[in-house]
């Protein structure tokens, strides 16, 4: 709790920054805010606290993924910080990045579906502009556009959804609903159902799997690549988080209500987004896709073993978030050197920056899944519980979709190594980011038993 | 000891960024000579017994049942040698083509991962080195290679990652069937997999297998291979058929036939019939071959297969011979490989055709191929007679019609042996190859200790036979054990 109030708290001072003017100083200030709230969430470990009439619960869980996203956020924002200084609209830029992270923060804690509603709402309206932050540009116009639109409409999804099942149990408190549930597992209406599945599209929206998509490629593309990656990870985090405590824990015992969606839209996801990232033909698509891909594995970890996966989903995107901030932060230095993000601009980097190509091949074969590195201890988790729950099937689907994964992923990688020594030669990035980033990686594939074991029931 | 041999090479290969780039090959040499130093001292300690000795045996991912146990016996210790031996060699033969660092630091990371997967106890930590050891060898072969390498070698990368997965889901399937809190400690995967029904254990016979015969490769899953061995450089070549492709054989000898005994009972036939027909396969295209290098590459799926045969076989001969043949082939495509090389890097082509009379220019040259190609040919007193003989010895007793199909090799052998050679190096001299220079000093000091190695292990292979015996008699003892058992 203590962390929400401080990332709130840096929300409004970066707010009246531009008055009081002191915006030198907001790059310092972040950076210890975001680190104080870690501190802040260390301190406050194994103390399971209940807020507002339960409005908000910091159980380990919820502090475990507040100190991963406030942690993201930091190795983030020292990638971006050229997005925000010397930038005339950066204190509004950075309140809404910070805002985000709060509602992200209220996503992963809340205990009551009215805060998971505000938390959603907080997060995405900030991102609606931060989509739109280059006005300039008319593709970053479409991506805030689009996201908006969609975006609200899956909020409507989601509201009727809250709506009928507060109208079947009387509650909108999860404790209280899943209680509910469970003593009256037959007398509950037809339309209870109808909500679940109303709130399930509603959050798969929001986490982007498959056939609900659709807007995420083109607003990945058209954003500013910052916000591209504040979106595929932080963004990420929180959102799976919040499904994982609505359908794994809330909603866990009316499973058999969605059961068979959750299977097709696993299914779905796997094969639609990592057969259509072949195509790709930008760097930054590529991992558009592959971040809605990786969803599709999370979601099969969460479908095998219900509330017990909350392990796994915090290895797991701790490695995916540690790999795609590396990859971005390569792919963001090769943008302000060549002007493009296509495959192409990658072509023999490792022959003009040897140290990047070293770095972005670490990131994508993480994210490929490739030992011994992080996303592969990530990948290896989520198979051994589905074939321990009785899998095999999507086991085999999965290691398909990771082979074709690497058809992609490995796109990238052979342009890097082409023999072409003439280009443009990228220099804005952070060598102390980058290492400690790689360093992560292999820190979290190397000794994955702590983390893993975080969340340990 | 062997943990010194697992982690030097690492540290090597981090060393190798404090030098020059120039100095690079001296310092990688010289921390491959310690290895082989190393290396030796253990064989002289090794005391012959079939236990397996361990090193360490540590829990490392406790939550997973995963322990970081490394040991070896003495089928583990013929292939460290191996890999010992050879990785020196190839480090010698690259200092014509000016490597970078980064290319010393791939070999010396992919000679720890090679060791590593010999001498792991543990499945989980077996896999992990499999799949490091493509890493380093995927990087030689993109970086490196020749023309169309980028699709090559992605193909090759996804092919034998394929296969890896399998072998995943399979080993994490046993995990899974161990009691208790589940281990992959290999006794446990052992006595798990032994109690597994016939036809679960047939499931898991093919998913270990598949996975080994990609690596090896056994026909039908070797599409890979040749155009693989054509576009990597010369010395990926020489890790990728010398080394990498032992490491398929081995996985057979530790992780498959012990594990699911009945089910390799049960479908060994097929696996020898599939190993069989790589022979005749392999040999059969390599002699239509126009590319040096291409037809080497289907010799040795040739080659391969029959050792492959000779494991499935499950027979005391078959087993050794199997071991003695990996050592053999090993150092004698290694020795081919670099012939090639050799003759590429001086006149620029690999086309048997445009060949021809190096005998006449380069007579040194000339002779020392002359002892690897009669070594590969399997004539008595060289390293690859032995081999071959139990080899198609053991096949024989399984099955006297495969034993006769398979024993064809040697005369295809010669053929496509005997008609390159002659295209090669006798005949008239022509444009390209007139001006021919014959070995270097430094090519001959790479060369006439492989020739030694394979005459000295064609007249007495017996130290090295006696290293594995009583591991590989303990195996069979246990293969045959479970396999009545079972049924």
């Amino acid at each position: 709790m203590n962390a929400l109030l401080v990332i709130c708290g840096l929300g409004f001072v970066s707010l009246l920054a531009e008055i009081a003017n002191f915006k030198k100083l907001l790059t310092v200030l972040v950076i210890l805010a975001l680190a104080a709230a870690v501190v802040l969430v260390v301190l406050d470990w194994n103390t399971s606290q209940s807020l507002y009439h339960d409005m908000v619960v910091f159980d380990n869980f919820a502090l475990g993924f507040t100190g991963l996203l406030c942690l993201v956020t930091l190795g983030w924002y020292w990638m971006t910080r050229d997005f925000f200084e010397n930038h005339p609209h950066q204190s509004d830029r950075l309140a809404l990045v910070v805002f985000a992270l709060a509602g992200g923060i209220i996503m992963v804690s809340f205990n009551n579906m009215a805060m998971l509603f505000l938390g959603i709402e907080i997060l995405s309206i900030s991102l609606y502009v931060l989509a739109g932050s280059n006005k300039a540009s008319l593709l970053s116009n479409e991506a805030a556009f689009k996201y908006f639109l969609m975006g609200s409409f899956a909020t409507g999804f989601l509201l009727m959804g809250i709506a009928l099942v507060y109208g079947a149990t009387g509650s909108f408190d999860i404790t209280k609903i899943s209680a509910h549930v469970a003593s009256h597992a037959d007398s509950l209406p037809r339309f209870f159902h109808a909500g679940v599945l109303l709130i399930f599209v509603g959050m798969t929206f929001k986490i982007s799997a498959v056939p609900f998509h659709f807007w995420a490629p083109d607003v990945y593309e058209g954003s500013p690549t910052p916000v591209t990656a504040f979106m595929s990870t932080v963004v990420k985090t929180a959102a799976l988080a919040a499904f994982f405590r609505m359908f794994a824990s809330c909603f866990a015992s009316v499973e058999a209500s969605y059961h068979i969606v959750l299977q097709v839209i696993i299914v779905l996801t796997l094969v639609v987004a990592n057969v259509t990232a072949v195509y790709q033909g930008s760097v930054k698509r590529i991992l558009a896709y592959s971040s809605v891909a990786h969803v599709g594995y999370i979601l099969l970890a969460i479908m095998s073993s219900g509330s017990a996966a909350s392990g796994v989903l915090f290895y797991y995107m701790a490695s995916y978030s540690v790999a795609s901030i590396a990859a971005f932060a390569v792919l963001q230095a090769v943008e302000l050197s060549s002007g493009s993000t296509g495959v192409d601009a990658f072509n023999g980097l490792y022959h003009r920056n040897p140290f990047l190509a070293v770095v972005m091949t670490i990131a994508i074969l993480s994210l490929a899944g490739i030992p011994p590195l992080a996303g592969f201890f990530g990948k290896y988790l989520v198979f051994a519980q589905a074939l321990q729950h009785g899998y095999l099937p999507f086991v085999i689907l999965g290691v398909l979709t990771s082979l074709i994964g690497i058809y992609y992923y490995f796109k990238v990688l052979i342009a890097m190594y082409r023999a072409e020594k003439e280009g443009p030669r990228p220099d804005k990035y952070s060598t102390v980011l980058l290492v400690l980033l790689v360093a992560a990686i292999l820190a979290l594939g190397i000794f994955p038993d702590h983390v893993i074991g975080l969340l340990r029931l | 000891m062997i943990l010194f041999l697992l982690s030097w090479p690492l540290l090597a290969s981090l060393l190798l960024f404090a030098f020059k780039p120039k100095q690079a090959w001296v310092v990688a040499f010289v921390a491959s000579l310690i290895e082989l130093v190393a290396s030796l001292v253990l064989v002289f300690q090794f005391d012959k017994s079939a236990a397996v000795e361990y090193a360490i045996n540590v829990p490392w991912i406790a939550s997973l049942g995963v322990n970081f146990a490394i040991g070896f016996d003495g089928i583990s210790l013929l292939l460290v040698l191996l890999t010992t031996v050879l990785v020196p060699f190839i480090i010698l033969s690259s200092t014509k083509h000016s490597y970078s660092s980064a290319f010393y630091g791939l070999v010396l990371m992919m000679q720890m991962a090679l060791i590593g997967v010999f001498t792991a106890m543990d499945g989980f930590l077996f896999y992990l080195f499999w799949e490091i050891a493509l890493i380093p060898i995927y990087f030689i072969c993109l970086i490196w290679g020749g023309e169309d390498r980028g699709r090559i070698t992605l193909k090759f990368f996804i092919y034998t990652l394929a296969g890896s997965l399998l072998m995943l889901v399979a080993l994490i399937y046993l995990y899974f069937q161990t009691p208790g809190s589940h281990s992959f400690e290999i006794q446990a995967l052992y006595e798990a997999g032994r109690a597994l029904p016939l036809a679960e254990q047939g499931f898991i016979f093919w998913g270990l297998f598949i996975a080994f015969a990609i690596k090896m490769p056994v026909f039908p899953f070797h599409t890979w291979q040749p155009d693989t061995y054509s576009v990597a450089p010369s010395q990926g070549t020489m890790l990728l058929s010398g080394i990498m492709l032992k490491m398929g054989l081995y996985g057979v000898i530790r992780w498959l036939v012990p594990v699911v005994p009945a089910g390799v009972h049960e479908w060994g036939m097929t696996a020898v019939v599939l190993s069989v027909i790589g022979i005749i396969y392999g040999s059969c295209i390599a002699i239509v071959q126009k590319d040096f290098k291409r037809l080497i590459a289907y010799s040795s799926i040739a080659h391969v297969g029959l050792i492959s045969a000779g494991i499935f076989t499950l027979n005391k001969i078959g087993v050794q011979g199997a071991l003695i043949q990996m050592l053999s082939h090993g150092i004698l495509v290694f020795g081919l490989f670099y012939g090639i090389d050799i003759i590429e890097t001086r006149v620029k082509t690999r086309t048997l055709s445009a060949l021809g009379g190096i005998r006449h220019v380069a007579p040194v040259f000339s002779a020392v191929f002359t002892v690897v190609m009669l070594g590969t040919l399997a004539l008595p007193f060289t390293s690859g007679f032995v081999g071959e003989f139990l080899l198609i010895n053991s096949i024989f007793q399984y099955n006297a019609i495969l034993g006769a199909v398979g024993g064809l090799t040697i005369i295809l052998g010669a053929v496509y042996m005997l008609r390159s050679f002659q295209q090669a190096m006798l005949g008239e001299t022509n444009s390209t190859t007139e001006s021919f220079v014959d070995l270097s000093g430094r090519e001959k000091l790479v060369l006439f200790p492989i020739v030694v190695i394979i005459i000295v292990m064609g007249i007495y292979p017996d130290p090295l036979l006696s290293i594995s015996e009583s591991a590989v008699t303990n195996l069979l003892s246990i293969v045959q054990e479970f396999s009545a058992s079972a049924k």
